[in-house]
């Protein structure tokens, strides 16, 4: 059990990490070159205050046309998407795993309020998934993947909060925890779940062209 | 080319009171000036559907009905599409063709000015007529109309089978040839473009679109073995008798010669080529990249670039030398060689060189006025409009043509006047 | 959990799809899909497929999805799940058959507008998407007949309209005579090398609305625009192999286009009230020659009505006195941000002008643009369907007190006349133009 632990916890959260930024660097340096090699143009069009204007505009809740038509949907992406991000990196179990291992500490988030957190993730997920199921437009464009990928999202936060409860199994829960993370980790760069990488870019590069070329909003 | 020998050379000014013409007539045209400057002339209108011609303050013996596209050929003969009694001839120095058409548009002149073609409709079909001799077969449709530079040969694109509109899949077949003389082809296709002789009049050559996705250039109705992308007008080598094109593959663009790349590099874009007048060298407007423009010669882009775009390529007489107008954002410039002068223009015609090739002047616009520029200074002089300039035989004196004032003046003047 | 309803309209027979597909096998229509999604295209369709979340946000954005009761097959990724994914996901392995439908989707059941691309949280541009798929449609032959043909006459004679080369300076001179009725004086100059401005139509002006050319004219003379048109190619703007995928061929007609302008020494070229053209000569013909912008100036009709009333050329003698309501085209408002300047001309014009909602850059596309409605008649109720939720939004302005619909742009009029006209929403389609020509000073008529 402990062996286990510490190889999940260990080598495999290394190689988890190494593959997650390594993997999201390749992607986006790969997808730069191919820009590069065939669309040129592109970097031409390329404005940084038009897609900064554009970026800004769809990370601010209620921002755009299509949040405002949306408000829950609005309040759960946003809600989801800051939990998802700051949950994990301000947990203060996992603050003491980075201290562990490299000395490094930063403030922690109450318990309470990160625990908040895993909830509205999961609740999020369970958001999205009763949207693929119930909407027709959303069903209509669902492939098996998008399933797997809110799987793969969920687990993590599924069983760090019953590990954090210890409900049930706590050292099983943990280890099924860090593996879960580390799938998440792993198929941030080779998913759908890229769109973490490639968004700024799409969003910058459609800003820009509404901004600068087309002298209108894109949102 | 014209000789210019005979021109009046001795430096000095004649002007002719243009400005008083306004009120002999209901309204006065654009004026045109001849090549020798001797000639300054004008569509007039004499009254509701009477038109004539003023030259040098004389009008035309005959009124038209309606006169438009008044040119003087480079031999000086004055030239216009004129109609009478709803048909369409052209009249030349006032004398219209006893040929008259449906219709006529299109005037093309030989490099010496002597022969004269247009592009004629009658009854609906299509074809030239060249000092007033029409074609004998006429088509359905015809278009890209071209004179060869001696003036003896005339081609157009023109349509050899019947469809209708909505017959796409017939189309597709080849409607379409070339036809010299008014002779076509045998071979059709579905496009034909951009129509060039060669210089022994022996030779025509197209874009052709064989099907919807293949282009080449066609020689007297033969394809190139080839086919690409895309490709551009042909030209022909002065002296080879062989065509040249720009064509496109794997979305870059080269120049080729007979189907083979001639060019070592290739470009975003690639067009307007031009060989020198002795033919040892080949210039053509290239992007070297994406939305950046200058002049190729021999393959080799000038360091000089500009973010509009480059027009009117040309070489001095002599081959040496090579000269541009290029447009960055709203200003114009002159460059020559690689270099551009250091003028910031409303517009630039296309330079003219000294027989010699040590000057180049070209015609201006700064301010909203017209003015000459000789080897990057401008004349003082600032017109209501101004015409090309145009060297003496041996290289010192420039011959300028203005409107000042109303007034049309001819002055010839040592080149070192502007030049400095 | 509903299984959404199959497009219940019935396809209409089009020969161009028919015989195209009838000379299509698989291996084929694998060699094409496979050659442009590899030759042709790069990072933008790869980081548009890898990056879309399947969300669906982007459906309401488009008119068809809203007017077919939210159908997901019209939704824009719905378009794209049916077209590209499926192609991609075969690797180019697809039916004739499924290259019909992807022919009547992308040419009938999207116009290009890019309202999508506003509501993608990611900036998706689906549009682009679908150029993707027409072009596929064209290396494969199968693009519809219409708009084929027109495609074809672009190609022999530079215009839309199948206008020969004699028809054009003919048409010019006649109404110039026409118009010397009015202003004896006026002149249509032709072939004026170093005027201001080179004025451009599309060809089914000289064809069928040689009175915009009229128009056109009076403005022109009483504003004193020193001006010109070409009698030779070049003179038309329009553009519908941008619209077919035929690249080549829209850089050609695009290339006529700057050069005739070039070759005349003009500063700016001016265009008549056209959306399609704009995008063509703005944002996509120029691209495809190198030109980062256009080489010379583009001003649209909206453009130069605004500098023309700013500046005081022309006045306005007394304003037009209907209630209007003015319409946003895509391809000049979201495509180039005109919409403030076409209002300030309304307003100029105008004693009243009533806002239809949503606007600017949000308004409703007309379903006409993007080459939709140039794929014809079999395709009248494609449009007249796919945007019930236009005649909604145009009787509720109707009901603010709107009598008239200024649309400055021609498909926009022809696609907003269907709309009208089926829904009887009884709005009375104008361009700028008209009501410019109706309400400007002129000089007193001369003529006995
Ligand atoms: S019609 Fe407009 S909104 Fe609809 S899919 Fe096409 S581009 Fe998007
Ligand atoms: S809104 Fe964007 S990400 Fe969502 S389905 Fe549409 S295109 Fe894909």
């Amino acid at each position: 059990m402990v062996d286990v632990y510490t190889f999940v916890s260990g080598p495999l959260a290394w190689a988890a990490f190494t593959i997650c930024i390594g993997g999201c660097l390749y992607r986006l340096i790969s997808l730069i070159v191919l820009a590069y090699k065939k669309e040129r143009f592109i970097f031409t069009y390329m404005s940084f205050s038009y897609g900064l204007r554009s970026i800004v505009h769809w990370i601010t809740p209620f921002a755009t046309e299509n949040w405002r038509r949306h408000p829950v949907l609005t309040v759960v992406t946003f809600a989801f998407h800051i939990s998802l991000v700051i949950a994990p990196i301000f947990l203060l179990s996992h603050i003491v795993l980075w201290e562990e291992a490299w000395d490094l500490r930063w403030p922690a988030l109450p318990d309470a309020l990160a625990d908040t957190m895993a909830v509205i993730v999961i609740a999020g997920c369970i958001f999205f998934l009763v949207r693929r199921l119930k909407l027709p437009e959303v069903q209509f464009v669902t492939t098996a993947s998008d399933y797997v990928i809110l799987a793969i999202v969920a687990a993590p936060f599924v069983t760090g909060f019953l590990a954090y409860h210890q409900w049930v199994a706590y050292p099983y829960m943990v280890i099924a925890h860090i593996i879960s993370g580390e799938v998440m980790l792993v198929a941030i760069p080779f998913t759908r779940l890229s769109h973490m990488v490639f968004s700024p870019l799409t969003r910058a590069y459609m800003g820009s062209e509404f901004g600068k070329v087309r002298m209108a909003r894109d949102w | 080319m014209v000789d210019t020998t005979n021109w009046d050379w001795s430096p000095g000014e004649k002007r002719i009171a243009f400005g008083e013409w306004a009120g002999k007539y209901r309204w006065v045209e654009e004026p045109a000036a001849s090549p020798d400057g001797e000639t300054v002339a004008a569509i007039v209108n004499i009254d509701e559907g009477e038109f004539s011609v003023c030259a040098n303050g004389e009008q035309w013996e005959s009124v038209f009905d309606k006169i438009w596209h008044l040119r003087f050929s480079p031999a000086g003969r004055l030239t216009a599409l004129v109609s009478e009694t709803g048909e369409w001839t052209v009249a030349v120095d006032g004398s219209p063709w006893e040929a008259r058409f449906g219709y006529v548009w299109n005037p093309l002149f030989s490099s010496s000015g002597e022969s004269i073609a247009v592009a004629i409709q009658q009854d609906m079909q299509y074809g030239m007529a060249v000092n007033g001799a029409a074609w004998q077969d006429t088509f359905a449709n015809a278009t890209y109309f071209i004179l060869s530079p001696d003036g003896t040969r005339t081609a157009a694109a023109v349509q050899t089978v019947d469809f209708d509109s909505g017959e796409i899949h017939k189309f597709q077949e080849g409607t379409f040839s070339a036809a010299l003389d008014g002779k076509p082809w045998d071979a059709n296709f579905v496009n034909v473009w951009s129509l060039a002789i060669s210089p022994d009049g022996s030779k025509l050559a197209a874009e052709v679109r064989i099907n919807l996705y293949e282009y080449t250039i066609a020689v007297n109705g033969k394809p190139w073995e080839k086919t690409f992308s895309c490709v551009w007008e042909p030209a022909f080598h002065p002296t080879r008798n062989s065509a040249v094109a720009p064509v496109r593959e794997a979305g870059q663009w080269t120049l080729a010669e007979e189907g083979s790349p001639i060019w070592q590099r290739s470009f975003v874009q690639l067009w307007q080529q031009a060989f020198s007048p002795d033919g040892s060298r080949l210039a053509a407007v290239v992007a070297p990249r994406y939305g950046r423009w200058t002049v190729a010669v021999d393959g080799s882009p000038w360091s000089v670039t500009f973010a509009d775009m480059v027009t009117d390529v040309v070489f001095s007489p002599d081959s040496r030398r090579v000269a541009a107008v290029a447009k960055d954002g709203e200003i114009y410039k002159v460059v020559a060689d690689g270099s551009a002068w250091g003028l910031a223009l409303d517009m630039a015609w296309q330079p003219v060189f000294s027989p010699d090739g040590r000057h180049l002047a070209a015609k201006v616009e700064k301010n909203g006025r017209y003015t000459i520029a000789v080897d990057g200074r401008l004349w003082d002089r600032e017109c209501q409009a101004v015409w090309d300039p145009a060297f003496s035989p041996d290289g010192s004196l420039v011959l300028l043509k203005s409107l000042e004032d109303g007034v049309y003046f001819r002055r010839v003047i040592p080149v070192a006047d502007i030049a400095g | 959990m509903t299984e959404p309803a199959q497009q219940s309209e019935t396809k209409a027979q089009d020969k161009g799809i028919e015989v195209g597909i009838s000379k299509l096998d698989v291996e084929r229509i694998e060699k094409v899909v496979t050659g442009v999604l590899k030759g042709e295209t790069g990072a933008r369709l790869k980081a548009y497929v890898e990056t879309c979340i399947h969300c669906g946000l982007c459906s309401e954005a488009c008119h068809y999805y809203l007017s077919h009761d939210k159908d997901p097959h019209y939704s824009p990724v719905g378009k794209v799940k049916q077209t590209l994914w499926e192609m991609i996901r075969k690797k180019g392995r697809v039916s004739p058959e499924f290259i019909k439908t992807a022919a009547v989707i992308a040419h009938t059941e999207c116009n290009m507008c890019k309202r999508c691309a506003q509501y993608c949280p990611f900036g998706i541009d689906i549009a682009y998407i679908i150029s993707v798929v027409r072009r596929i449609i064209h290396r494969l032959g199968a693009t519809p007949l219409y708009i084929q043909d027109t495609a074809h006459s672009h190609s022999v004679t530079m215009n839309q309209m199948w206008v020969k080369a004699d028809e054009w300076p003919d048409t010019l001179q006649w109404q110039e005579e026409e118009a010397q009725a009015e202003i004896p004086t006026l002149r249509i100059p032709l072939e004026k090398e170093g005027a201001e401005v080179m004025y451009s139509v599309i060809g089914p002006e000289p064809k069928f609305q040689a009175q915009l050319i009229y128009q056109a004219a009076i403005i022109m003379d009483v504003a004193g625009v020193n001006w010109t048109m070409p009698a030779t190619i070049g003179w038309d703007n329009s553009d519908m192999a941008m619209y077919t995928g035929d690249n080549e061929l829209m850089g050609r007609i695009k290339r006529t286009h700057f050069e005739t302008a070039a070759r005349l020494k003009v500063k700016k070229i001016v265009m008549g009230e056209c959306g399609h053209a704009f995008r063509s000569v703005y944002d996509m013909g120029n691209r495809w020659l190198g030109w980062k912008m256009p080489p010379i100036r583009i001003v649209h009709a909206i453009e130069f009505y605004y500098d023309l009333l700013k500046e005081g050329r022309i006045k306005i003698v007394k304003k037009f006195d209907q209630p209007v309501t003015l319409h946003d085209p895509c391809n000049v408002v979201r495509g180039g941000g005109l919409g403030e300047k076409s209002r300030y001309v309304a307003n100029a014009i105008c004693e009243k002008v009533i806002e239809m909602v949503p606007n600017y850059e949000h308004n409703y596309c007309c379903c006409a643009g993007g080459g939709v409605i140039n794929c014809g008649p079999p395709y009248k109720m494609t449009r007249v369907n796919g945007n019930r939720v236009k005649a909604e939004q145009l009787f509720s302005a109707k009901t603010k007190g709107a009598k008239v619909l200024i649309a400055p742009c021609h498909n926009c009029h022809s696609g907003l006349h269907d709309i009208v006209h089926h829904y009887g929403v009884g709005l009375d389609i104008k361009f700028f133009a008209d009501i410019i020509y109706a309400c400007m000073e002129k000089p007193e008529a001369t003529e006995a």
